[in-house]
């Protein structure tokens, strides 16, 4: 499993939504396959019955009272906004 | 000779016998980023007309009303936002975004008088161990110009080292504030994980990333981070404690404090430099009446592997909100809405990112999920076992910050797994999610090494106490870099 091939990594970078050429498919999977292997070492560890750590503090579902509050206004949200139009964030066409 | 060689309490004493104003105190701070920055390369963004104008403003306000950092300047990683002030994460995808709010610890530092001086530099979304990662400028370690600072809060080391600020905030993942400091001989501290708010905060690795305080003593280590602790609305994840007054607990008194030096930080890969140094420091801690003894952290081989699977899976999820579109660096000429994902992402983010994102995105995805995120969480259990026993037989936990000083600019970049080996010794605690410090502990060559004092959950005072002790009885953190006088 610790090698990846090109065609995985094209796989992934696509999941990630990264364009990526032929050279870079190459170099990292190399480097994301040794990266892997040395990964591997984990596999030493019997973890069975083991709970995962997601976090460190023992805080479960923190709450607020539901009340109302205001946000930030539209004008200042969309201020860093590079396209956009009637107050609305504007993208390519999503289908042809 | 810069005014900010003085502690924070030397400067109040300044200000409050009308010697010098904050105005003086703020211009100081501009005069040194001129003499020296353009060596150090440490600030991505100035905020001199805002900062002035504070200063005088804060000048009126009457002596009885002012805190102990009322005024002073400092310092702020470029991954902390700040309303209206330039923040990119050292990214090119962050170019040119203007926050349209302060985070938490921005209000927190306002709140106390200070006055922000600038974005310091940093790797690209806190990826690196360097600053080599940043997209914009490799900052210069103050002690020698040819060596990196240490990262990724680098620039907030090497501007506090160079004298340009007495203060900044960093952040830290797995080791970001405390390895920095320890190449550029500064004081860091990685609080305990809830202890200050990630609001504001740009996400590496949620369950990991603390912001904490650089300074060049501990007493002003202590007590910037009281200003910048507390519960915060804004961030679920931040602890609802008490925040005590850390410089309270700076009384020199160390008598019957039980140190555990774990045997692996003195181990393989840990240069004779460090082990020394870190030997010499339980001597003195030996003398001021302490006790220490080995133990044992069996699971610290694996933390290294452990951290890069989860941290690396947490910010591919974080890192899929820079997308082009509702701020920083949008691709152009493009005609499909995957089209921009795809090349926003590729042309915004450097190969470091890149790396982690796809190691992430693997790790997370049908197949390995259970042999890496899964796995990788279960150690992570592990790992935090082992210092919860230690803990509880023990005080605090010393060993050093790193196996050595700052390494030369370049040495390490072709070769991401020698890169992430330099975090070996920072990277458990933050799995951990105990609080640490580095404090200067000695040099090799001319170069300074960090002395890592770990504590338990919340107990930042303890560690204070034990770093504050050794430093009065030791002068590393006196000296200062030859750049430190000018040119």
């Amino acid at each position: 499993m610790a090698e990846l091939t090109k065609e995985e990594v094209k796989h992934v970078a696509h999941l990630a939504r990264l364009a990526i050429t032929e050279e870079e498919a190459e170099k990292f999977a190399l480097q994301l396959g040794a990266i892997t292997e040395f990964a591997e070492q984990l596999k030493e560890l019997d973890t069975t019955n083991v709970e995962p750590t997601t976090h460190v503090l023992p805080l479960v579902n923190v709450l607020r009272e539901d009340v109302a509050t205001k946000g930030l206004d539209r004008e200042t949200m969309m201020l860093n906004v590079k396209e956009q139009e009637a107050g609305q964030v504007k993208v390519p066409a999503i289908m042809d | 000779m810069t005014l900010f060689e003085r502690s924070a309490k030397e400067l109040q004493e300044l200000v409050h016998s009308k010697e010098v104003s904050i105005a003086d105190l703020t211009k100081e701070a501009f005069e040194r980023v001129e003499k020296l920055d353009g060596d150090v390369e440490a600030f991505l963004a100035l905020n001199k007309e805002q900062a002035i104008a504070t200063a005088a403003q804060l000048d009126q306000v009457p002596f009885e009303e002012r805190g102990p950092l009322f005024g002073l300047p400092i310092g702020v990683k470029d991954n902390i936002v700040t309303e209206g002030l330039e923040t990119t994460c050292a990214s090119k995808i962050l170019k040119g975004f203007n926050p349209i709010y302060d985070a938490t610890v921005v209000k927190k530092l306002r709140a106390a008088g200070m006055v922000t001086i600038g974005k310091l530099n940093m790797d690209e979304f806190a990826m690196g161990s360097s600053n080599e990662n940043s997209a914009y400028k490799t900052t210069k370690n103050p002690w020698a110009l040819d060596r990196v600072p240490g990262g990724s809060s680098g620039a907030s080391a090497a501007a506090v080292a160079a004298g340009e600020v007495p203060f900044s905030l960093g952040s830290d993942t797995g080791g970001s504030i405390r390895q920095p400091a320890a190449y550029c001989g500064v004081v860091g501290m990685k609080p305990t994980y809830g202890r200050v708010s990630r609001s504001g905060l740009v996400a590496f690795a949620s369950s990991l990333d603390q912001i904490g305080p650089i300074t060049r003593n501990v007493e002003d280590n202590a007590l910037l981070l009281e200003a910048i602790s507390g519960v915060d609305p804004l961030d679920s994840t931040s602890a609802d404690v008490e925040v005590p007054n850390f410089a309270a607990a700076l009384t020199g008194d160390v008598k019957g404090l039980r140190i555990a030096v774990p045997k692996e930080y003195l181990g393989e890969g840990v240069g004779e430099a460090a082990r020394e140094s870190v030997l010499a420091a339980l001597k003195v801690l030996e003398s001021l009446g302490a006790t220490w003894e080995e133990v044992s952290l069996p699971h610290s081989k694996y933390a290294l592997a452990t951290y890069y699977i989860l941290s690396s899976s947490e910010a591919s999820s974080n890192l899929s909100r820079f997308d082009g579109i509702r701020y920083g660096f949008r691709a152009e000429n493009v005609t499909s809405l995957m089209d921009l994902y795809k090349e926003t992402r590729a042309q915004g983010f450097g190969d470091e990112v890149k790396r982690r994102i796809m190691l992430g995105t693997y790790s997370l995805s049908a197949g390995t999920y259970d042999a890496y995120y899964k796995k990788a969480q279960q150690v992570r259990t592990l790992i935090k076992e082992d210092y919860d026993k230690v803990l509880a037989d023990y005080d605090v936990i010393i060993g050093p910050t790193a196996p050595t000083p700052a390494f030369k600019i370049g040495e390490n970049v072709e070769d991401p797994l020698t890169m992430y080996a330099n975090d070996i010794l920072t990277i458990p605690i933050n799995l951990a999610g105990v609080p640490a410090i580095s404090i200067p502990c000695g040099f090799e060559n001319g170069l300074p090494l960090g002395l890592q004092i770990i504590g338990n959950y919340f107990d930042e005072s303890t560690i204070y106490r034990v770093a504050h002790a050794y430093e009065q009885a030791t002068d590393f953190h006196k000296q200062t870099p030859q750049i430190w006088e000018g040119k």
